[in-house]
């Protein structure tokens, strides 16, 4: 028999398996689904930030025309719970946070009522009749102003709005200011943004009642462990729900919860016997998805004469919003874990308070409490240059951890893996040729034109992660599955969502197994065909999902082996697994195929000892640490003297997320993770005005970059595989938006350095920076 | 209250009764089964719905059923004309080929508008290009690779 070659495929740029769905319109995303009977469902909303509801009218809303049913927070009690919290605090305070609120409404979106009809329009027309009576409340808006005594409280049965407190202590910083030559202090806010998957949230729960059983698809990144949840709330069996996320377009965190109307849906299809869908318009979404960043942080830093840190202590404010989502709490968390970034940091002190406000929840997005510590220590490092008149690679380069001090425990005692920070750097000037930056910028600012050039170097943690770190467990389960035809079946527990592990993970399957990857089917986003998983977040797809799927695929491979053994008469441990052929060690004619150990593993009417029959395998990954990806990031900014507005001529990267296995892909994480830091440096900002009114609630107000908005990026790579898993990679999905907004304003304030200006809060919108021009201030 | 309309939609004729207020987006998703015309917003800003009604690119959002009485529609599913299942448009190839796509919601709008975009213009610069994109969002890619999908179309657009 001819056994057949297959090219390598790990590493390679193969374009992606999902595509030919997504680019003819065949793909299936939750609201592109009708089920024969099925009822719409529309929230009432609040339009109020903070009020007492003091009557809710149905009367009318409930007599109209194709209104199946009306339910309010009342009609829930006792029967769905409150939404859940996940957190690893020692003291969190957990008010409830209801699917429809009953006593007062917190934040502008706060569901008050779920109205049911037999199509949407009916369901929103009733909606608009279903009287709500507010008495209007103080707001509580600003994060600071939340914290005095005296302000208004988000849940008065709380008596704060101080959710939690985490200290943190690591040597002595006192004595470390004390001792430093130069003591630099900074208010950095990271502002409020807002995720904005460009496919609005959207549910449908369907009840069977023969079977029992519920039937929820949802636009979720995480479908199992929205199934427990839905089991909790509702009381209902976890075995007897199937969750189903089907195509989900983009999630980047805000899909990364359990949301009110998943509950609600689920309660109401199985109430009414016939299926809900909602799903949310662009505005609800605003107001109903989650948001993330809203960090405030004074910062004091010591430095020795030579720029090297000696010590930092942080005042960290998070607002949470008006109620804990799902890891609301411990989002700010990472922030903390996260300070220390490249560098060597002796003494750190952070004192992080949650603040209730009434606002949108915030929670996971893009980076999730990362960014926001990148953002702090790298503009650190750029105010120490500017300090001590140093170049801020040299100021980078003083403090870096060196290479040959991996692993690295830093003040946070979380343990870097692997890294090389000095080399990405490296290659970065030389790439981006950083001396010729400089000296033309000398050249232009002779001119009078204003040009800036900006550094990060950035360090994440990802690859979540070790089960004994987060609340909802952090391992990872798949099944492989070699069919009798040949065809190989992945079951994976992640649940991706535009990340491409349909084309990474059968790149890895033909490699190892030596099947052409049209053979390599791989599902996921689905409890009844995959029945374990923990699901998409944290970059965590590959670094944990795809070590799951190689611990599958060794089992497969060594049965494989005992079968080709067998088939040859030889030893096991004399069998060697090239491509698809197994064959004896030496002798290079005598060798099964994959096709052959198929037939005898499936027909198994001539069973090696001991082997039973088939070839599937199923293997959990528990990771022993996180990952740890970083790299280098420079921009070029010009900015026009007239009206303060910047332009990026240049966005070049040298990224590090250990092995790659489809550089195309990786490559494409990239681009779209710096675009969202580009984003937050320049465009996006969520808007509250004094009443708790969201200003930037559409796409003609929250400024979601275009096309022309931003530049092509130069992608280069060092590779510094991790330890921690088999696959040697880190992962990439949220790199890129980690790394580039520090970089961004840090371009901006280089350019502006020559008018004083040592820092500009974000957005950098050209009017911001324009005043900066005039005044030389520092705000 | 409802009305009758008569329109092509993908090269198949329909006449159907709607509601005056029903707009084109849902009469194709809702009631044509045509899902692969997304609903990102309902300001028009994002694009995602973005079809050809008489060879234009159209966001149906902004377009009553009504007022797409005696028109021709096409949709991301009618794109490659007259071909197989399997065949592709050049520019659904290119989106394929140059990783233009990652969580794929976005995606047929964005075919569209830059199918009337190489009508428009059969050689546009890159600047051209990110401007004629400007009324279509795209979150998950940066926009890089979607540039470099719509300039290889158009190149072998123009080879053709």
């Amino acid at each position: 028999m001819m056994a057949t070659t297959v090219p390598k495929q790990i590493g390679a740029r193969i374009r992606r398996k999902e595509d030919p769905r997504l680019i003819t319109g065949s793909s299936t995303y939750t609201d592109d689904l009708k089920l024969p009977g099925m009822l719409s469902m529309v929230l009432v909303r609040s339009p109020h930030a903070h009020a007492r509801i003091t009557e809710i009218d149905l009367s009318e809303a409930e007599g109209m025309d194709g209104v199946v049913a009306i339910v309010t927070g009342a009609d829930l009690e006792g029967t769905v719970a409150g939404l859940p919290v996940a957190h690893n605090l020692e003291e969190l305070k957990e008010p409830p946070h209801r699917p429809l609120s009953i006593d007062k409404v917190r934040y502008v979106g706060d569901a008050v009522a779920a109205v049911v009809a037999v199509d949407p329009s009916r369901a929103r027309d009733a909606a608009e009749r279903v009287h709500v009576g507010y008495e209007s409340l103080e707001a509580v808006v600003d994060i600071e102003a939340a914290t005095e005594d005296g302000s208004p409280l988000v849940h008065e049965e709380e008596g704060s709005n101080i959710a939690f407190e985490f200290p943190f202590l690591a040597g002595d910083v006192d004595e470390a200011l004390l001792n430093a030559d130069v003591v630099l202090r900074l208010r950095l806010m990271n502002q409020r943004q807002i995720p904005v998957a460009l496919e609005p949230r959207s549910v449908i729960a369907q009840f069977d009642r023969g079977f029992g059983k519920i039937t929820l698809w949802s636009s979720t990144q995480i479908p199992h462990l929205l199934r427990t949840q839905l089991a909790i709330g509702l009381g209902f069996p976890e075995h007897s729900i199937r969750v189903i996320a089907p195509e989900v377009g983009g999630g980047f965190g805000s899909k990364l919860n359990v949301y009110a109307e998943e509950f609600l849906a689920a309660h109401l299809a199985r109430t009414l016997g016939r299926p809900v869908k909602w799903t949310a318009d662009r505005s609800e979404g605003f107001l109903a998805t989650t948001h993330g960043r809203d960090q405030l942080n004074d910062v004091e830093v010591g430095v020795d004469g030579e720029g090297r840190l000696l010590g930092m202590r942080v005042r960290m404010l998070q607002d949470l919003g008006a109620y804990h989502q799902l890891l609301t709490p411990a989002i700010p968390t990472l922030t903390v874990l996260m300070l220390p970034g490249c560098y060597r940091l002796p003494n750190l002190e952070v004192h992080l308070s949650g603040v209730f406000t009434n606002k949108t929840p915030t929670d996971a997005y893009r980076g999730a409490g990362r960014p926001e510590a990148t953002f702090l220590i790298e503009r650190v490092m750029d105010h120490i240059a500017a300090e001590l008149d140093l170049d801020p690679a040299e100021v980078r380069r003083r403090n870096f951890i060196a290479a040959d001090d991996f692993p690295a425990t830093t003040a946070t005692e979380v343990i870097y893996d692997s890294g090389d920070y000095q080399t990405a750097l490296d290659r970065l000037l030389e790439i981006a040729d950083y001396a010729g930056l400089r000296r033309e910028q000398e050249e232009r600012r002779a001119r009078g034109e204003v040009m800036g050039i900006g550094l990060s170097t950035y360090v994440e943690i990802c690859g979540m992660g070790p089960s004994a770190a987060l609340p909802a467990g952090g391992w990872e389960a798949c099944t492989v599955e070699v069919r009798r035809t040949g065809a190989v079946v992945v079951k994976t527990g992640i649940s991706p969502h535009g990340q491409g592990q349909e084309t990474t993970f059968a790149q890895i399957v033909a490699d190892r197994l030596g099947v052409p990857i049209e053979a390599v089917e791989i599902a996921h986003g689905d409890t009844d065909y995959v029945p374990e998983g923990i699901g998409t977040f944290g970059s965590r797809g590959m670094a944990v999902g795809g070590a799951a799927l190689s611990l599958a695929l060794d089992t497969i491979r060594a049965k494989a082996k005992k079968f080709a053994a067998h088939l040859l008469e030889a030893h096991e441990e004399d069998i060697e697994y090239e491509g698809d052929r197994l064959g004896i060690k030496g002798a290079p004619d005598r060798f099964v195929t994959l096709e052959d150990v198929i037939g005898a593993a499936y027909l198994a009417t001539d069973l090696p000892e001991g082997v039973e029959p088939g070839l599937a395998a199923t293997h959990f990954f528990e990771p022993p640490n996180f990952t740890f990806p970083f790299g280098a990031h420079l921009c070029v900014v010009d900015i026009d003297p007239e009206t303060g507005e910047p332009t990026l001529r240049r966005y070049v990267g040298v990224d590090d997320c250990g092995n790659v296995i489809n550089p195309m892909i990786v490559d494409g994480q990239l681009h779209g993770g710096i675009a969202q830091g580009i984003a937050q440096a320049l465009f996006e900002e969520a808007v509250y005005d004094r009443n708790g009114q969201l200003v930037t609630g559409t796409l003609m107000d929250y400024a979601l970059p275009k096309a022309s908005y931003l530049p092509n990026y130069e992608l280069h790579r060092t590779t510094t595989p991790t330890p921690v898993n088999p696959l040697g990679a880190k992962g990439i999905g949220e790199a890129g938006t980690i790394g580039s907004t520090p970089c961004v304003i840090n371009a901006i304030v280089d350019a502006l350095s020559p008018y004083g200006v040592r820092h500009l809060e974000m957005p950098a919108r050209p009017e911001k920076i324009w005043r900066a021009m005039g005044s030389g201030a520092s705000e | 209250m409802k009305r009758t309309i008569h329109l092509t939609v993908n090269g198949r004729e329909y006449s159907l009764e709607v509601e005056p207020r029903l707009l084109l987006a849902h009469l194709l998703r809702n009631h044509l089964d045509l899902t692969g015309t997304h609903i990102g917003c309902e300001t028009s800003l994002c694009g995602a719905c973005t079809v050809l009604v008489d060879g234009r690119a159209v966001k149906s959002c902004t377009l009553l059923a009504v007022q797409a009485e005696g028109r021709e529609v096409t949709t991301i599913e009618g794109l490659a004309e007259g071909a197989g299942p399997d065949q592709l448009h050049p520019l659904q190839e290119a989106f394929w080929n140059e990783h233009g796509l990652q969580c794929g919601f976005c995606t047929p709008g964005m075919i569209m508008t830059a199918h009337q975009l190489l009508q428009d213009n059969a050689e546009p610069s890159e600047d051209e290009i990110r401007h004629g994109l400007d009324g279509n969002l795209c979150r998950c890619t940066g926009y890089q690779n979607i540039v470099r999908a719509v300039q290889s179309a158009a190149a072998e657009m123009r080879g053709r």
